[in-house]
């Protein structure tokens, strides 16, 4: 399936979850919120959405601002 | 001194807010939040780069500070709006600068994009510190909108130009209930003493600390000016006036010394 991620266009095998996206990743879950179709996902959410063919998933972190 | 700094339920002892933008070594961070003795920091979110390893800016944030993210990015109050709802979704506590802005060059928020952000991230329950321009009428209207502080710029972003908008802040100051933190431009601690003279009631710096040769210092010495500001402001400053004043008496001098 195709999930598009932060604007990338990003294939994923079947039932993958936001929390196997993120480990895949080398991302940790604890720095991290995510926006799939406009929903905010966080925490312990990550465990059990499961991402879909066509999902439009943001990934977010804090940077450096002023 | 016993002159705390309330703010959304916190009992703050600094007025000194400062940034993590622009620091050319994130780890300088801690060292700065010591030296300052700053107790509230802010932060943006941003997408995560899925192509390299980044550091992540919370390991350097201290525990014991008051984490202020902004809406950097928003170029309208939906996407503030947006941007504050996954900034308190990150689990860092439910403060949040608003900061709405569609113009690239002078990065001059937009009060009336503010104020709908304002009002709607109030009614859920956010901290909300709006950055604004120094205008009675967007103040009054962030008041109303649910502000629990407002935040005017002293020159635009980043350009170290100090309080250009020296007269606009003294109207808000003098006409706005809310606490006044001037935000941007200051460059100099001597600038952060005087708005604090003037009665602000607090500052945010964060370029004039993070591109100083020694950031650390710098922060050091923005702590000093601000308690320095914040005391005189306290006590009383006396009047100016246009002609002299002497300070010693003009009666009974020595009859006949000349030279």
């Amino acid at each position: 399936m195709i999930v598009t991620i932060n604007g990338q266009e990003t294939t994923c095998p079947p039932l993958t979850t936001v929390l196997t996206l993120l480990l895949h990743r080398q991302l940790d879950p604890t720095t991290v919120v995510a926006e799939n179709n406009g929903v905010i996902i966080q925490g312990e959410a990550f465990a059990t959405t499961q991402l879909a063919d066509g999902d439009r998933l943001e990934l977010l972190s804090f940077v450096g601002g002023g | 001194m016993n002159d705390l700094f309330d703010i959304g339920g916190k009992h703050l002892q600094s007025r000194l807010f400062i940034g993590t933008g622009k620091f050319a070594d994130d780890a300088l961070i801690p060292e700065v939040c010591e030296a300052s003795g700053s107790q509230v920091i802010t932060t943006a979110l941003r997408r995560v780069d899925l192509d390299a390893t980044t550091d992540n800016i919370m390991q350097h944030i201290p525990k014991r500070m008051t984490l202020l993210p902004n809406t950097s990015g928003a170029r309208n109050a939906t996407e503030a709006v947006r941007i504050a709802r996954l900034a308190r979704a990150m689990g860092c506590g439910d403060w949040i600068k608003i900061e709405v802005i569609s113009d690239s060059k002078y990065l001059l928020p937009d009060g009336y994009e503010t104020a709908k952000a304002t009002e709607i991230l109030a009614k859920e329950g956010f901290v909300v510190l709006p950055y604004m321009n120094p205008d009675l009428y967007v103040a009054r209207s962030l008041v109303d909108a649910g502000a629990a502080a407002v935040m005017p710029l002293g020159a635009p972003i980043g350009t170290n130009r100090g309080l250009r908008t020296e007269e606009m802040l003294r109207i808000l100051i003098e006409e706005i209930e809310l606490p006044i933190i001037v935000d941007a431009g200051i460059g100099r601690p001597s600038e952060a003493c005087q708005a604090m003279e003037m009665g602000a009631a607090a500052v945010l710096v964060n370029t004039a600390i993070a591109t100083a040769i020694d950031p650390l210092a710098m922060g050091r010495a923005f702590g000093n000016a601000v308690r320095a500001g914040r005391e005189a402001y306290l006590a009383g400053p006396g009047a100016t006036r246009t002609l002299a004043s002497a300070s010693s008496p003009l009666t009974e001098f020595l009859s006949g010394a000349q030279a």
